[in-house]
């Protein structure tokens, strides 16, 4: 599949940003309002801005953005739909929070059930981008059971080492923040590799044989494309640059998720190592997307010459 | 609406004979000529006259190359593919604005350009590459089993079927309503065991490919049982003009007659 960079650019950074927001809330939940406005601000103020940054960006890859909106409409059937609308409902608790949490508003009573409704709700958003991917059959490597955890559980570790970076800079950085970060990064780093081995070894039950039907013929081979130059379908769904530096690649991803775990721990020694173990969750994030759409191979591809699927 | 209707009687769609296929392309230059002015007009082309054009088409037409055991030589499946109008299309369910969208009268499958926002996720959902996004429109294009046409009053009636269908040279595309078992389309797909493409990822295509038949060449063809000569005035008059053509005056035809060699069995 196309990596676009619009698509990846949405994925990392809402997902940061929503893992971050999630944690802003159970942090709220916990202890109640923030040590300081400053540091609430800033925390909401980054979370937020990541989760717009990234549904704007998402809508730059549109034939007509400016139609964006109807896309709230189907949330029966499409999970892009639900995602839209979960995205939209979110900022409602999330900015509701941000205000009583900072102490903007003087409401302390309403902090636990905001920071949990905020949660949830950031939760669930991650849950749809996910189900996006997962739901489709005729990407192998994206129809999983890992694609979501994968998701949700980048999404919280990156958010996570933000929090503690942002938390460094305000002399506000807990070992347990510290703490919560290495189990998210190191459950990440073994859920994406567990996720690798999945998709190198899920079968491959389709043929060009039953693509074509010619199967019961005998052994079907791509003797003639449609076309001299290559079209949308090839562009889009046939994208296989990546697949030759696959291997570097996820290699690349792993590195960088144990430097950020060792990042971490370097926090707990001096706290400021925390940013750069953010910088490089965040680094491996982007990566990992790009990989995600890079490597997945889909059904069409059967028409123009590849034997399985 | 992008939640599917309930399955209609009515199941409209192609049948495309693999068997009588030549590769013309005179299906797909047809469909291009046609919908390039009708409902999914402009189905535009990007660089058209320099070295890489390229541009939306709704039907695309491979070759596939199939070797058959116990063959020396493979033989050549020429093999349109467009929508296949599926009856329960993860294309139209995975549409985020209802754009996408399956007729509960008549089973089509259809985009409405008004309000597509050009998100692509349909032709990823799609495994068949039936849909091409248009780059200068910024909307998905598809098959319309040229709606504008069948149903078209302003047309003679023998005109009102898919752009394809009427061009097709060798009548390879039958163009009918497969949810009617008595119409001819469905007696065509029951009669040469006409089937769905990827059957086993659960789309239910409407549209069905008739296989090719078995094949007779000059390769595999087994003689067919010829009539021994029976000694019959008939056939002594041919063994008769047999020798005649066969004599050296007549050099040019020998060839030809040997080719046929009908009696020399």
């Amino acid at each position: 599949m196309h990596p676009a960079y619009s698509v990846i650019l949405f994925t990392t950074a809402s997902g940061a940003g929503y893992g971050l927001l999630a944690l802003l809330g159970l942090v709220g939940f916990n202890h109640g309002q923030a040590s300081s406005v400053a540091f609430a601000l800033v925390c909401m103020f980054i979370a937020l801005g990541l989760i717009t940054i990234g549904l704007l960006s998402s809508t730059f890859h549109l034939g007509h953005p400016e139609r964006a909106w109807r896309a709230l409409s189907q949330w029966r059937s499409s999970w892009l739909s639900r995602e839209g609308v979960a995205a939209v409902i979110t900022y409602v608790p999330a900015l509701a929070f941000g205000l009583v949490w900072s102490g903007l508003i003087d409401a302390p009573r309403l902090i636990a059930p905001l920071g949990v409704v905020t949660a949830v709700m950031a939760m669930v958003t991650v849950f749809t981008t996910g189900m996006i991917y997962a739901s489709l059959k005729t990407i192998r490597a994206w129809n999983q059971m890992l694609t979501v955890p994968v998701y949700l559980v980048l999404g919280l570790a990156t958010g996570s080492a933000l929090l503690a970076g942002i938390a460094s800079l305000f002399e506000r950085f807990q070992v347990f923040q510290a703490v919560l970060t290495i189990a998210l990064l190191l459950a990440a780093l073994i859920l994406k590799f567990a996720y690798w081995r999945m998709i190198d070894e899920a079968p491959r039950d389709h043929t060009m044989e039953s693509a074509t039907g010619l199967g019961s013929i005998g052994t079907v081979g791509q003797w003639e494309v449609p076309h001299t130059s290559e079209n949308y379908v090839q562009k889009e769904m046939g994208y296989a640059v990546a697949r030759k530096h696959a291997k570097t690649l996820r290699r690349f991803v792993l590195v960088l998720l144990a430097l950020a775990l060792l990042a971490m721990l370097a926090s707990l020694a001096l706290s400021y190592f925390a940013i750069l173990a953010a910088a490089l969750a965040l680094a491996a994030a982007v990566v990992e997307r790009w990989l995600f759409f890079a490597e997945a191979q889909h059904v069409v591809t059967l028409f123009y010459g590849a034997k399985s699927a | 609406m992008t939640s599917l209707p309930p399955p209609s009687a009515k199941k409209l769609g192609l049948v495309i004979d693999l068997d009588t296929c030549v590769g013309c392309q005179a299906c797909a230059t047809s469909c291009k000529e046609w919908n390039a002015q009708g409902y999914s007009a402009p189905l535009n082309d990007s660089n058209p006259y320099g070295s890489e054009p390229t541009g939306v088409w709704l039907n695309r037409i491979h070759g596939f190359e199939v070797k058959e055991e116990g063959q020396a030589h493979s033989r050549i499946v020429n093999f349109p593919r467009s929508c296949l109008h599926c009856e329960e299309p993860a294309c139209v369910t995975v549409c985020p604005t209802g754009a996408s969208y399956k007729r509960a009268e008549d089973g089509i499958v259809l985009v409405n350009p008004e309000t597509c926002i050009g998100c692509k996720l349909c032709s990823w959902a799609c495994p068949y590459g039936a849909r091409e996004y248009d780059q200068s429109d910024g909307v998905m294009k598809k098959c319309t089993l040229c709606v504008d046409r069948i149903y078209n009053e302003n047309l003679d009636v023998e005109d009102r079927q898919p752009a394809c269908v009427k061009a097709c040279p060798t009548g390879a595309r039958h163009f009918g309503d497969l949810g009617d078992a008595s119409s001819n389309v469905s007696k065509l797909v029951a009669e040469r065991g006409g089937y769905d493409l990827l059957p086993e990822m659960g789309y239910k295509p409407v549209n069905k490919y008739l296989p090719p038949r078995p094949r007779r060449d000059a390769h595999t063809a087994k003689a067919e049982a010829l009539p021994k000569p029976d000694g019959s005035a008939f056939d002594r008059l041919f063994v008769w003009a047999d020798k005649l053509l066969s004599s050296k005056r007549v050099v040019g035809r020998v060839s030809d007659i040997d080719n046929s060699g009908k009696l020399e069995g």
